[in-house]
């Protein structure tokens, strides 16, 4: 078995176009939710998300790229190109062979469904621009990492709704770990804040209208949200053998399914997935000293997460922290445990725990500490990122300071 | 004749608890007939159709709503509210 560590990271958020910016932003417990800027929102009845701004496609590709990238697809490589760059590889020559993508989306390219079906239902047109398919498709954003870094190895994408990145970021974890690959570039995106794909949510009714309070007795639903995170896994020798900074060590990875309910959570399903990260990393639990919370800020997800955690924790459950980071940038859904990831190397890195914001009543069933509303310096080794998702499916990573 | 409000509201009900609307009694919680949130989400839905109205229904917090879930005769109740608003 190989040591797998994080020598990079980019990211796309309604915080900030870059990592830099989305640490400070943790750091300052900053909201990057804000009043949507999307056509027909008169239409909606949900007005607020994280949503990107100032996005400026032209910027960043020339006109052949842009008809072949959806949204998703350009968060994606922005995030990526930033990844790449800070671990200093280069994948032209043999290293690429041994390389490869996997990405989380849930929903792919849903910009582009929604702009063309607005072309054929709503205009009545009977012909569609010829490359609709190849810019739609859930695995478009991980093929275009392939070609533009030369990644020849295994490459494919991972659709588990809100759990699609941890489990895109399991998989690459697991095939450096067992020699199948030396680097993976892995992680999610997600690009549904169009009328569509709220509109979709909306139906659920566990939408928020005003913010996103994880944790808080008066919450009142999930934020939607949108960007990237990419980083690469690389194996620690490689790693080391070249000097690269190394961000964090992935050091183990849990998946479970409730085979329950299609969307109510479980609290045994998400357990088991806990405990299963911690067996795999071989660790007690009291070594957790953080927990990046799935925290939707929907009654259901937070009130049974927090119940998981004390189940598997026990008393070492009041002495952990565990926040919930989409109070900021929202619920990216198949991007979301991406972004996420981020907070954690924040707190391995740095000692900086970042906040649940929009915090204001402590809720009985959600009693752990929750790191409410501003950040805090605190020395952890290691950290959790838990993940689950609409259909009962669970993902959590365990992370250590290198 | 048309059917009244409380003979649609039930009607739909009685769909989403596989039941006969006779035996949707006035006084059943939905608890009661088998209606779990899913099922409660997909009636506040087929009542916004059928009567063309918007229900204010938050599944995070359906007592905050205010719209009263608590038994068959109050959301007939508060159906017949919203249609008089909507008519007024």
């Amino acid at each position: 078995m190989k040591r797998v560590v994080i020598t990079g990271a980019g990211t796309i958020n309604a915080l900030a176009h870059d990592v830099a910016g989305t640490i400070a932003a943790f750091r300052e417990g900053r909201c990057g939710i804000t009043d949507l800027d999307i056509r027909d929102k008169e239409r909606l009845s949900i007005q607020i998300g994280g949503q990107v701004h100032n996005w400026d496609p032209e910027a960043h590709f020339n006109r052949q790229q842009i008809v072949l990238y959806d949204k998703f697809t350009q968060f994606t490589l922005l995030a990526a190109r930033e990844a790449v760059a800070q671990s200093g590889l280069t994948f032209a020559g043999s290293l690429g062979l041994e390389a490869g993508v996997i990405l989380g989306t849930a929903g792919g390219g849903v910009n582009t469904w929604d702009e063309n079906y607005r072309v054929v239902y709503e205009e009545g047109k009977n012909r569609v621009h010829p490359f609709v398919v190849p810019k739609l498709m859930n695995n478009a954003a991980a093929s275009h990492i392939s070609m533009e870094f030369q990644l020849r190895g295994p490459s494919f994408t991972v659709a588990t709704a809100c759990a699609s990145s941890n489990h895109a970021m399991g998989q690459a974890f697991n095939m450096v770990r067992s020699g199948m690959s030396r680097v993976m570039l892995t992680g999610g995106s997600e690009a549904m804040l169009c009328f569509g794909g709220i509109k979709a949510w909306e139906g659920l009714r566990v939408m928020s209208k005003d913010a996103c309070r994880p944790f808080s007795l008066n919450r009142n639903g999930m934020v939607q949200g949108e960007g990237a995170a990419i980083f690469v896994f690389e194996e620690y020798e490689h790693a080391r053998a070249r000097g690269a900074d190394i961000l964090a060590e992935v050091i183990g990875f849990a998946m479970t399914s409730d085979a329950s309910d299609i969307v109510m959570p479980s609290k045994l399903g998400a357990a088991r997935a806990i405990e299963g990260a911690l067996r795999d990393a071989k660790l007690n639990p009291e070594a957790v000293g953080y927990i990046n919370a799935h925290g939707t800020g929907t009654a259901a997800n937070d009130k049974t997460e927090c119940a998981a955690v004390a189940d598997v924790f026990g008393h070492h459950a009041d002495r952990l922290m565990i926040s919930s980071t989409k109070s900021m940038h929202g619920h990216l859904i198949g991007g979301t445990g991406a972004v996420e990831l981020l907070a954690c190397i924040l707190a391995l890195r740095e000692g900086v725990i970042a906040p649940t914001i929009g915090y204001e009543e402590p809720d009985p069933e959600c009693a752990l500490d929750v790191v409410p509303n501003v950040a805090r310096e605190a020395r952890v080794d290691v950290v959790l990122s838990n993940a689950f998702a609409f259909g009962g499916l669970n993902a959590v990573l365990a992370l250590r300071r290198v | 004749m048309a059917q009244s409000v409380q003979e649609k509201v039930i009607a739909i009900i009685a769909e989403q608890a596989v039941l006969e609307p006779s035996d949707v009694k006035m006084d059943a919680t939905l608890e009661e007939l088998g209606i779990d949130s899913l099922g409660l989400v997909e009636s506040i839905f087929a009542i916004e159709e059928a009567f063309d109205i918007s229900v204010p229904f938050n599944a995070n917090d359906p007592q905050a709503s205010g719209f009263d879930i608590s038994s068959v005769a109050a959301i007939v109740a508060a159906v017949e509210g919203l249609v008089a608003q909507q008519a007024a």
